[in-house]
């Protein structure tokens, strides 16, 4: 390809490939007609008065300019949107932004114009034959915004470079600047880091002009990275202005400006734009596709130190070309009506009360005197026992002499005093976020409580999310620091996430080497033995990042603050009456670490914590009497497990068992054999069920007693109890097309998706902003509390309903409800009428066909399993069919339905559901 | 008002012929044998006799039709392309004519969802308009232009409606449930891919409910082709058990891949053309096609139109079959 035909004169073989001149000039034009979703009406050339080394010229530009369609719709903009594109693209890469304005003023909301340029020596403006740097370019914007777009508010957008250009222009006119909006971008490239490899490629010598000039290979490749291929006729419009080597100069032109060291001509521009960025106070967007070789997670990072009151999404799945990819356009709405025209003025659309902006870093709202001597955080009672030698922790996984592991209060918080000055001496700073690769036990314990005590935030993912999940949740985080056993780290090197590193024990000094390892969480200790500690963070800051299961989607970031955290404290103390002498005996990760919160001993059963399912009976018994716990906490799939294995405790065992007051299992639905089954090793024990998600850990809680009044009821679905005190549980009821958008009401007998309201509920998600707003969508009008006591709602993407004494009945996942012609279906109802077969060991009901017109469908694991999947024998469809009143299209039997990794319970019905959809089309089926 | 029936000697036609019968409506029936329907006048003779068309419609000495019921076809999954047209589409222009000319104010053509579909797997589809060009076989090529023809003589005199019942069964069925109980029987109904291919079905009951409906609601529903269906769809494997255990034969347990049911398909109605049986052809592409790929029906539009819904469920339906087995 090298060979192909230049048809300019580089002065290549001499000066280097970066400078070489450029002789190939043309006039500004118009694009062809017929581009999809770009009206030609968009489309104008203008002359602009040049700036730098233009001075003295005038340059033709053309510019997308909804201007004339917004006063032929007779209204008077509250201002402009100014778009930059990137490199290779072209102002095409704005058409939705251009269609989504003159809709939202058409519609009769905030008119906002929009001008998108193209870049001189890009697209369709003129092409000068003269090399641009950054400062250019900024230049050239600053001039042609100046005749263009005039004196009222402007909110700037720009993608990739276009990113850098459009920042530059808006550090230059903050009194006008309105709104900053990013697409995968980069400002800051840290001094010493390579450059991403593919650029280092692109720029190398020689490579660069055949790579993104004499070819479209550069072009081509950037049209290629959506995962899902954009159509055929938007890669043509893309390609439209690009068509020959001359005309693909600026391209290159824009890759050799890519500062890979600080000698380079632009490196001064870009790092004082990146200092007045962080100057910026106009409301800020960062909309992000994680996919991308170049402008990857570090960069959002950066932007986000930089921006810190930015809303922040980033569209997991979705990669460069995110504006291609999601509908980036209604996001860009959304914050410009909510955040950016209240801050412009003239327009009045009111600031949700949902949630105010991230106040920055040491900046957190003081809370109300009354709450700040209410707020005890959550090492509070560590401090109290720092002179304790009883025992605080036990871990059952690792012995000394035989005997299990034990540390003392005492010890526990000498640990976590010396772990905290040593971070903290380290660097680590209040709002640095730590990634914990760690199995629960004491060490997990001593970090948390050290990471809390100086305000870093803790980041809990676990292999329950799978290798893939697990990374993409890492890299979604963006932690400084990873502190793991070695064969974290060795993942964390492995799949290059980023962060400084320290291991939980000391390891060899090549494998420290090998794997970047700063220091063991030992000399970390040691660094601060007798060091002083810092000021402790505010309720307000941020505490932790916990991960979503991923069952329903991908795993996503769930932030707590301090407050939160304490108040999920409070609520597990007063609603078990957890006392100092309680003890706990739990593997299930959250709860694991609230032990010391709660003042209470807390023993980890021998277990592998990744594989609930292997917790046997005799551990959980060895646990209790090691601890003489009160209270035993169990994931659902290690409820299975200890009940089958319960043939093997001793006498002793279960004399320590009967001493049990109180049993807990979340995380999923347990059946109420299972339940029974597990009160029979109990016999003292209330088991509970309570009813909690990632978000909000407790919500509602019910006790085998009531689970079995409640069998009796006629409800549909599960009863998970009533409302926790001091939370409150409504339901925002489902339309006839499936969608909730229900006021919420506590209204009984009403089908609709499960909106909550807790102390402990989450802060919201991490870099997640349209997730966050849908999960407060609909709640504004709900009672908000009072500023000492607000209440936050929150969306669960639970549906169910409640009945007349309040309590909570579930039915499903919201995007698993099956619109039919009859209506809206939860599956849950349907599939424990199923499941009430003999023959039937486990159900799920999916829907086949068209939206509105879905087909239940009953997919069984049978007893005995079948062996193939297919359609039921009859005698089980007939029995199938009559257990339910719900009509059932068709009956299929697999030999295993397909579960989530963490849980092995939740059934991924998404899969299932194509499966079916595949089978029932006519095709052989396969497995699930 | 007085309806003439055509074809009311064959299984749906007999039906319909009997339901307007249940409804006071003055029923005359048009066909070549008698339609064995009481309370109904039969006019015997050929759709393709325009004497007996048009005595059947003008009455031959009584009152005229108000409105028409159109059944009589040839429906066939092999043949002489030449009859098929003969029957299916000069027949029911014939009919037509005679119905315009005695000022008759209602005609319902009975179609073939089969008009619309060329054998792809169709999931909560609505009534595609007809195309004889996609339209797989004479029989529904033929019927693609019948039903053509008829919504375009809809007027403001003549309001014409097309219903397209889908798989017609219930007792009495010589066409659908006798052959699949015969080749049960002689263990010759293979499942395609197991049988889990979705599909529509009609117990007979409905399907005359709904066309006598169409006539009723013709002021409203015209112009318009309806799929009418039971609103149940089931896997075929599901409804052939159910058909061969009400009939107390063995249900099919072989199951072959859909591709070489087709591929059979193809040779079979090659060689049967050449020299064929005195059945019809054991397999043919169309067949496995209809008994491999989903077929099922959007039916919200069709019940709203004819104010009209099934009272036959498919399990009353199958029991209904096996009353009727039992008591032969």
């Amino acid at each position: 390809m090298s060979s192909a035909r230049h048809d300019h004169a580089p002065g290549s073989g001499s000066g280097p490939a970066v400078t070489a001149p450029r002789t190939t000039t043309a006039p500004a034009s118009l694009p062809p007609e017929g581009l999809p979703g770009l009206d030609p009406a968009w489309s104008r050339l203008v002359r602009v008065p040049g700036r730098g080394i233009d001075a003295g010229v005038t340059r033709g530009w053309h510019c997308l300019d909804t201007a004339g369609e917004l006063e032929a719709l007779g209204v008077e903009p509250a201002g402009t949107i100014l778009a930059v594109h990137g490199n290779p693209t072209w102002s095409f890469l704005w058409r939705r932004l251009a269609e989504g304005t003159l809709a939202a003023a058409a519609a009769g909301g905030p008119a906002w114009r929009l001008v998108a340029v193209d870049q001189l020596e890009m697209g369709f403006s003129e092409r000068s034959g003269l090399h641009r740097t950054v400062a250019q370019r900024v230049h050239d914007l600053a001039g042609f915004a100046d005749a263009v777009v005039g004196d009222g508010p402007v909110i700037t957008i720009g993608h990739d470079w276009g990113g850098v250009v459009s920042l530059g222009w808006a550090v230059d006119h903050a009194p006008q600047l309105a709104g900053v909006a990013l697409l995968n971008t980069a400002i800051h490239h840290p001094a010493g880091v390579p450059i991403p490899a593919p650029l280092r490629l692109a720029r190398a010598r020689g490579v660069l002009a055949a790579s993104t000039v004499a070819t479209p290979a550069f072009l081509e490749t950037t049209l290629s990275l959506p995962a899902e291929p954009l159509p055929a006729d938007v890669r043509e419009a893309y390609r439209a202005p690009y068509r020959t080597a001359a005309r693909r100069d600026g391209i290159g032109g824009f890759v050799a400006d890519i500062p890979a060291d600080a000698s380079h001509e632009s490196h001064a521009e870009l790092e004082r734009i990146a200092a007045g960025v962080a100057r910026l106070e106009a409301p800020a967007l960062l909309l992000w596709g994680p996919r991308d070789p170049i402008f990857g997670d570090r960069y959002l990072d950066d932007l986000v130190d930089r921006l810190p009151h930015a809303r922040v999404h980033r569209f997991e799945g979705a990669g460069h070309l995110v504006a291609e990819e999601r509908l980036y356009a209604d996001a860009v709405l959304s914050w410009v009506g909510e955040d950016v025209a209240p801050a412009a003025g003239g327009l009045e659309t009111p600031r949700p009360a949902a949630e105010a902006p991230r106040p920055a870093e040491g900046a957190a709202e003081a809370p109300p005197p009354a709450d700040a001597e209410a707020f005890r955080p959550l090492w509070h009672r560590l401090d109290e026992r720092a002179l304790d030698d009883g025992t605080a922790v036990i871990d059952m996984t690792r012995t000394d002499a035989g005997e299990p592991r034990t540390v003392s209060w005492r010890q526990l918080h000498a640990r976590v005093q010396e772990l905290a000055a040593g971070l903290h001496r380290l660097g680590i700073r209040r709002g640095d976020r730590v990634s914990l690769l760690l199995q629960p036990g004491p060490t997990l314990t001593a970090v948390v409580y050290a990471c809390l005590r100086i305000g870093a935030i803790a980041v809990v993912a676990d292999a329950g999310l799978g290798v893939q999940g697990l990374s993409r949740a890492v890299r979604g985080a963006q932690p400084d620091v990873i502190i793991g056993e070695q064969k974290g780290l060795a993942a964390a090197r492995a799949l290059g996430w980023p962060g400084r590193r320290f291991s939980a024990g000391r390891l060899p000094r090549a494998a420290e080497a090998a794997l970047g390892v700063e220091a063991s969480l030992g000399e970390v200790a040691r660094l601060g033995c007798g060091e002083p500690l810092p000021p402790e963070p505010a309720p307000a800051d941020e505490a932790a990042v916990l991960f979503t299961s991923g069952s329903t989607g991908p795993a996503k970031g769930v932030v707590y603050t301090h407050a939160q955290l304490s108040a999920l404290r409070d609520v597990l103390e007063q609603h078990l009456a957890i006392h100092g002498g309680t003890g706990l005996v739990t593997g299930f990760a959250p709860f694991a670490l609230l032990g010391p919160a709660l003042g209470t001993r807390s023993a980890t059963p021998d277990m592998d914590v990744s594989a609930p399912r292997t917790l046997t009976a005799s551990a959980v018994a060895a646990a209790v009497r090691a601890s003489d716990a009160r209270i035993v906490f169990l994931s659902p799939a290690a409820v299975l497990n200890v009940v089958a294995t319960a043939d093997a405790l001793t006498d002793a065992d279960r004399a320590a068992l009967g001493r049990i007051e109180t049993f807990l299992s979340t995380g999923a639905p347990i059946g109420l054999g299972m339940l029974r089954s597990i009160a029979a090793l109990m016999p003292a024990a209330t088991p509970r069920t309570p009813y909690g998600m990632t978000e909000c850990l407790l919500v509602a809680d019910i006790t085998l007693a009531e689970v079995e009044a409640a069998a009796t009821a006629p409800d549909e679905g599960v009863c998970v109890g009533r409302a926790i005190d001091g939370n409150r549980i409504l339901i925002s009821a489902l339309d006839a097309d499936g969608r909730a958008v229900g006021e919420p009401s506590a209204e009984p007998g009403v089908l609709g998706e499960v909106v909550i309201a807790a102390p402990h509920l989450k802060r919201g998600y991490d870099r997640l902003w349209l997730t966050d707003r849908e999960a407060a969508r609909g709640t504004e009008a709900l009672d908000a509390g009072s500023p000492e006591h607000p209440i936050r709602w929150h969306r669960t993407g639970d549906v169910g309903h409640l009945d007349a004494d309040g309590r909570l009945w579930i039915e499903g996942r919201l995007p698993h409800v099956l619109v039919t012609a009859d209506g809206p279906l939860a599956p849950v109802g349907t599939e424990q009428d199923v499941e009430a077969v003999d023959a039937v060991r486990r159900a799920a009901v999916v829907g086949v066909g068209p939206h509105g017109l879905r087909q239940a469908v009953a997919v069984v694991e049978s007893l005995p399993a079948a062996r193939r999947p297919g359609l039921a024998d009859a005698g089980l469809a007939a029995a199938v069919r009559a257990s339910t009143a719900q009509p059932l299209a068709a009956v299929l039997v697999v030999p295993s339905l397909p579960t989530d990794v963490r849980h092995n319970s939740k059934i991924d019905r998404v899969r299932l559901s194509a499966w079916a959809e595949r089978t029932l089309a006519g095709r052989t089926p396969g497995a699930p | 008002m007085i309806a003439l029936v055509t074809g009311a000697s064959g299984f749906l036609g007999r039906a319909v012929a009997a339901q307007l019968v249940a409804e006071g409506h003055e029923v005359r029936t048009l066909q070549r044998r008698p339609s064995g329907v009481a309370g109904a006048t039969d006019v015997l003779g050929s759709i393709t006799d325009p004497d007996a068309v048009a005595r059947a419609v003008a009455g031959d000495g009584s009152a005229p039709v108000e409105g028409v019921v159109h059944l009589a076809a040839k429906v066939s999954l092999t043949g002489d392309p030449a009859d098929f047209r003969a029957v299916n589409v000069e027949g029911t222009r014939a009919l037509l004519d005679a119905a315009e000319s005695a000022g008759a104010a209602r005609f319902v053509q009975v179609s073939s969802p089969s008009v619309a579909h060329a054998g792809a797997s169709l999931t909560g589809v609505g009534a595609e308009p007809a195309s004889p060009q996609h339209a797989r076989g004479d029989y529904a090529r033929t019927k693609a232009e019948a039903e053509r023809i008829a919504l375009e003589r809809d007027s403001d005199r003549l309001a014409v409606v097309a219903i397209r019942p889908h798989i017609v069964w219930g007792p009495g069925d010589e066409q659908l449930i006798e052959r699949v109980v015969d080749r049960a029987r002689r263990g010759r109904l293979p499942l395609l891919n197991g049988g889990t291919a979705l599909i529509d079905s009609t117990y007979v009951d409905n399907a005359a409910t709904a066309i006598a409906a169409a006539l009723r609601r013709a002021d409203a529903a015209h112009g318009r082709a309806l799929v009418v269906t039971n609103g149940e769809p089931r896997p075929v494997g599901d409804l052939l058990a159910g058909i061969c255990t009400a009939a107390g034969v063995r249900p099919p347990r072989i199951s072959v891949p859909a591709a070489l049911g087709r591929a059979v398909g193809s040779l079979v109605e090659r060689a049967w053309a050449i020299r064929p049986g005195a059945d019809e052809p054991p397999m043919t592409r169309f067949l496995a096609e209809q008994l491999s790929t989903a077929h099922w029906f959007d039916q919200r539009e069709t019940r709203e139109a004819l104010d009209w819904a099934p009272t036959v469920t498919i399990d009353e339906g199958l029991a209904r079959l096996a009353a009727h087995y039992r008591a032969r």
